[in-house]
């Protein structure tokens, strides 16, 4: 098998297994961090295609992701930890009570 | 035997490093806690790091396992901690979707696996660059993208105002 081809289906791989994540698991963190394996798919697939060509633009995205993910999960921690102090459970399955 | 090998290393690492991360990735979905998900996922960002630094790009290794392990996770960790593990969303794996969630995942897992193994041959059998140095992609960094790399900045400073915000409006209810 081709270089370019295992990485590339490794990177589709980790993308669909964290899409599966967030929509099967049954924990707020848990999905987070399935959130976490997709982006990284994403990364590996744009450092394949940079390596690929040989041109860095495929890094400096993979460099924006790094800022953006870190950004994500700086908000999105202070959220999960108030909705557990507010019902006292990690299960998304009981917010569904907030509309819209 | 040992020549073929070792000069077949780095195909034979590559090989290694994808089998371990998609195995921790693979062990996310089925692990119950939440603590052992989190270090089945810095397992497999450390694999795709050592993937990285087997393709030339060291850099983006190291700021994987810097800013992914070092920051990320470390603090995803610590929450992990914080929280309650008697909590009936740790007990019960899996939500109503399963069965939804994982006829999407062999949909999108078939349309991807058919994209990269027969729309992908021409481009991939021209590969034969070495990569990149850190260099080159200094120089497009901050000479072609230096306003999304301003941008990233003005990100940044919205996420810390956002997450202040967030805790304050949390505290004011409590209070």
């Amino acid at each position: 098998m081709d270089k370019v081809q295992l990485l590339l289906t490794l990177a589709a791989a980790l993308f669909a297994l964290g899409l599966l994540g967030v929509t099967v698991r049954r924990n707020l963190l848990v999905m987070l961090m399935c959130m976490e394996l997709a982006l990284n798919g994403a990364n590996l697939a744009l450092v394949t295609f940079a390596h690929q060509m040989g041109e860095a633009v495929g890094a400096v995205l993979v460099f924006l992701i790094f800022v953006v993910a870190a950004a994500e999960i700086a908000i999105a921690i202070p959220i999960v930890l108030l909705l557990v102090r507010r019902k006292r459970t990690l299960d998304p399955g009981a917010y569904s009570d907030l509309r819209g | 035997m040992i020549d073929t090998l070792l000069a077949n290393l780095d195909t034979l690492l590559l090989y290694v490093f994808a089998l371990c991360a998609f195995a921790g990735a693979a062990l996310m979905i089925v692990l119950r806690q939440p603590m052992r998900v989190a270090l089945a996922l810095i397992s497999t960002m450390i694999f795709l790091g050592g993937i990285y630094g087997l393709l030339g790009v060291h850099f983006i290794a190291a700021f994987q396992v810097l800013i992914y392990v070092g920051a990320v996770m470390v603090f995803m960790v610590y929450v992990i901690m914080l929280l309650d593990v008697r909590d009936p969303a740790v007990r019960r794996r899996y939500s109503k979707l399963l069965l939804p969630g994982l006829v999407a995942f062999a949909l999108l897992i078939g349309v991807l696996a058919y994209a990269v193994w027969n729309a992908l041959p021409a481009a991939s059998r021209t590969a034969g660059s070495e990569g990149f140095g850190l260099q080159l992609f200094a120089t497009t960094f901050l000479n072609a993208y230096w306003l999304h790399f301003e941008l990233t900045s003005v990100l940044l400073l919205a996420a810390v105002v956002a997450a202040i915000a967030v805790i304050r409006a949390g505290a004011r209810r409590d209070g």
